[in-house]
């Protein structure tokens, strides 16, 4: 019976410990660094090139704080009126399961930094950088690829597309298929 | 010139095709554009070629007109800077070319004009008129009028501030450009010669004066439609857009001298008058469309004036020589205002319609691409009709904050568009008597119609629509005569010439885009009703009916 008790407690304060984590808020911290970061996982030598993933960037995935901000940022940078609330307009599409330079976070982040040839400005040393992590975070949420715990479950505009909670996920990028060489 | 004369009526006095055999149309020979974002060019046919304009990357190609089967004589590619594509709000497409003395003359999306030889597609000069940084890019179709190439800008979505510049045909050099927002000096109003009939239009610099601080700078009011020409009166008339940005709360003031027509000495520039269809725009009910240039009984007398198709939903009938309105007539359903105020010249807007932050407005109509856009009408001397193309839609709106960072979109809008009332149709070919101030008859479509319109002294009246079908439609019954499902929707301006070989052609391209098309030609997604600032909400099964594509075709009746 104790230890049932000490087990359910275990559980809860795990569970809300991960809660924490979803909610945490960071407000001065630096800006997960970013390098070798390629739109394209296409080598020549033949060897697919993996993304270099940056296992702090990937909290921002995680984080609800982040990408409610995220979410503020798009508007406010204007990411809106190019790519509206994710179905697109000037700029691509971002809800759907098509990434012209990649979809990983990392790549959005270099995406909104360097800009891109067709049309898309480069916003390098227009945003801070944590911004664009925070905006990058929001993107790939857009897709139904982030947590459901940590999405914005509504937003305080006119009603445009579902509840991010409630968009399923859009199948991502499968492993490449092993080489028969 | 894609607009066939001065006045823009697009009447082609040709009358092989009647509507007697133009049943019997088929196609002559069709040619590849090689681009697929929306084909608004009109192709225009000068001696033994035609010529037309591809959207981004800008292609000008010259079709031998004497080879069977159209065979390529030469092309031009500009090589525009790939970056402008991110600042044109509405696909990057053009209206087309136009041809004067020898030369053929053109804009490019990165905000260049060209001059071609016509005959062998030299570069005779290249001008950079205007920066894509902050927003000027170039869609229209420019006019020569006494040897100046006038053209204006695009990108009020952007903060771009509108002008019209005209320059020297012979070497591209600017002679003069009017500013829409700003000082009197930009805009070229020398009160000595400016008379506008009412008195909003009166004082001195009203373009900074209607705005709040600084914003005039970002104002909009660029000029992307039609410009028409009165040899007699020597004036030039044209549009001027919706001003930025469309969030209007952020722009207190009547916003001089947006979403007006201007009439200008064209040697000079200089202001003759001024009329302002939507004051203080609440709905970007951008100023643009077609001035046709006609001379009317009205009340038992004749007038010289123009008539303007307007995008807030009225037809006005302007006196051209004083700018004052004579007659304004609702031919949609507008929810938007309560008509025009003939004595003081304003449009009364329905208070109960005004947006604010925090709510939204619904049931607005018509909506920002409004009951008419760009796509042109024509006006038969045979029939005394006008042929135009319009639309009935609604749309909830609502404002939101916006910041101005030069290079992006500057709107501050969130909007979806749906149809108005009635049976589900939206697109509507309508045949209005202007001096009986009434609609004859429409040809409904279930898609807005955003093609414009040719007709010809065979009393045959020419236009596509967004699943493109191309149709021919008889100019005093309504009656669709004929008619041809093309690859792709058309967005585009229909043309009829003579051929070499003597007889008749008809002339169009295929391939949607543009505003209306851009779901389809954008690959964009219609779970989010706002995308295409709107569309997405509309988009229906038009994805099903009309692929994506880029074709010219010709048409001609069987030998």
């Amino acid at each position: 019976m104790y230890s049932r008790c000490l087990a359910s407690l275990l559980l809860l304060g795990c569970t809300l410990l991960a809660g924490c984590e979803r909610e945490t808020r960071a407000f001065h911290e630096e800006a997960p660094a970013i390098n070798d970061v390629s739109p394209t996982d296409f080598r020549a030598g033949g060897t697919p090139r993996p993304v270099a993933k940056n296992p702090q960037a990937a909290e921002y995935e995680r984080n609800a704080f982040h990408i409610s901000e995220g979410k503020r940022y798009y508007e406010w940078y204007n990411c809106y009126s190019c790519h509206a609330a994710g179905g697109g307009d000037i700029g691509p599409p971002l809800m759907d399961d098509e990434w012209r330079y990649g979809g990983e976070i990392e790549q959005i982040f270099s995406s909104i930094v360097e800009g891109r040839p067709n049309g898309m400005p480069s916003f390098a040393g227009r945003i801070p950088e944590q911004q664009v992590w925070e905006i990058a975070a929001y993107v790939r949420s857009m897709s139904g690829n982030a947590a459901k715990d940590a999405v914005p479950s509504r937003g305080d505009e006119i009603k445009t597309t579902k509840p991010l909670t409630q968009v399923p996920p859009t199948p991502e990028r499968s492993e490449p298929p092993r080489s028969n060489r | 010139m894609p607009s066939r004369d001065y006045a823009n009526t697009r009447y082609s006095g040709l009358d092989e095709i009647t509507t007697d055999n133009v049943a019997k149309l088929q196609v002559a020979f069709t040619f590849a554009t090689g681009t697929l974002l929306g084909q608004e060019s009109a192709p225009i046919v000068i001696g033994d070629t035609l010529y037309f304009v591809t959207p981004y990357p800008n292609i000008l190609y010259a079709v031998d007109l004497t080879q069977p089967g159209g065979a390529l004589k030469w092309k031009f590619d500009p090589k525009p800077a790939a970056a402008s594509q991110g600042v044109a709000c509405c696909q990057p497409v053009n209206r087309g070319p136009t041809y004067y003395n020898g030369r053929i003359f053109y804009n490019t999306l990165d905000a260049h004009t060209v001059a071609l030889d016509a005959e062998t597609g030299q570069l005779l000069w290249k001008t950079r008129v205007g920066d894509f940084n902050y927003g000027d890019t170039f869609t229209m179709a420019p006019l020569v009028v006494k040897n100046k190439v006038l053209v204006g800008n695009s990108g009020a979505e952007f903060g771009a501030r509108g002008w019209l510049a005209a320059l020297d045909a012979s070497d591209g050099s600017i002679a003069w450009r009017a500013f829409t927002t700003g000082p009197d000096s930009d805009v070229l109003i020398d009160h000595a010669e400016f008379k506008p009939f009412y008195p909003q239009y009166r004082g001195k610099d009203l373009g900074v004066s209607q705005w709040p601080p600084e914003h005039w700078k970002i104002g909009g009011g660029t000029v992307w439609g039609w410009i028409s020409y009165d040899p007699e009166l020597d004036l030039i008339y044209y549009g001027t857009s919706n001003p930025s940005p469309w969030n209007h709360e952020v722009r207190p003031g009547d916003n001089h001298w947006t979403n007006g027509i201007f009439a200008r000495d064209p040697d000079t520039g200089k202001a003759r008058w001024f009329y302002q269809f939507s004051p203080h725009d609440l709905w970007d009910h951008s100023a643009v469309n077609e001035n046709l240039i006609l001379d009317m009984q009205w009340q038992g007398q004749m007038r010289k004036v123009v008539v303007r198709p307007e995008r807030n939903g009225y037809m006005y009938v302007i006196d051209r020589v004083t700018g004052e309105v004579l007659a304004a007539d609702a031919y949609t359903y507008i929810t938007a205002s309560k008509g025009v105020d003939l004595k003081t010249g304003r449009l009364i807007y329905n208070e109960d319609k005004t947006p604010s932050q925090g709510r939204v407005v619904r049931e607005v109509c018509p909506n920002s691409p409004g009951a008419k856009d760009w796509t042109p009408s024509s006006f038969s001397k045979r029939t005394g009709l006008i042929y135009m193309p319009h639309n009935n839609m609604c749309m909830d709106w609502e404002v939101k904050p916006v910041s101005y960072i030069a290079g992006t979109g500057y709107i501050g809008v969130n909007a979806r568009f749906y149809p108005g009332p009635g049976d589900g149709n939206v697109g509507e070919l309508m045949a209005w008597d202007p001096v009986a101030r009434r609609k004859l008859w429409g040809v409904p479509e279930r898609w807005p119609v955003w093609s414009g319109t040719a007709v010809t002294a065979g009393d045959v009246v020419f236009y596509g629509n967004l699943e493109g079908w191309f149709k021919a439609v008889h100019a005093q019954t309504g009656e669709v005569l004929w008619q041809f499902k093309t690859a792709s929707g058309i967005i585009g301006q229909p043309t009829t010439f003579r051929g070499p070989d003597g007889r008749q052609y008809v002339a169009i391209l295929s391939g949607i885009g543009g505003w209306a098309g851009a779901m389809v030609s954008g690959e964009l997604d219609e779970r989010d009703p706002t995308a295409a600032k709107g569309f997405g909400n509309m988009v229906g099964e038009l994805k099903k009916q009309s692929g994506i594509g880029g074709m010219l075709y010709v048409f001609a009746l069987p030998r």
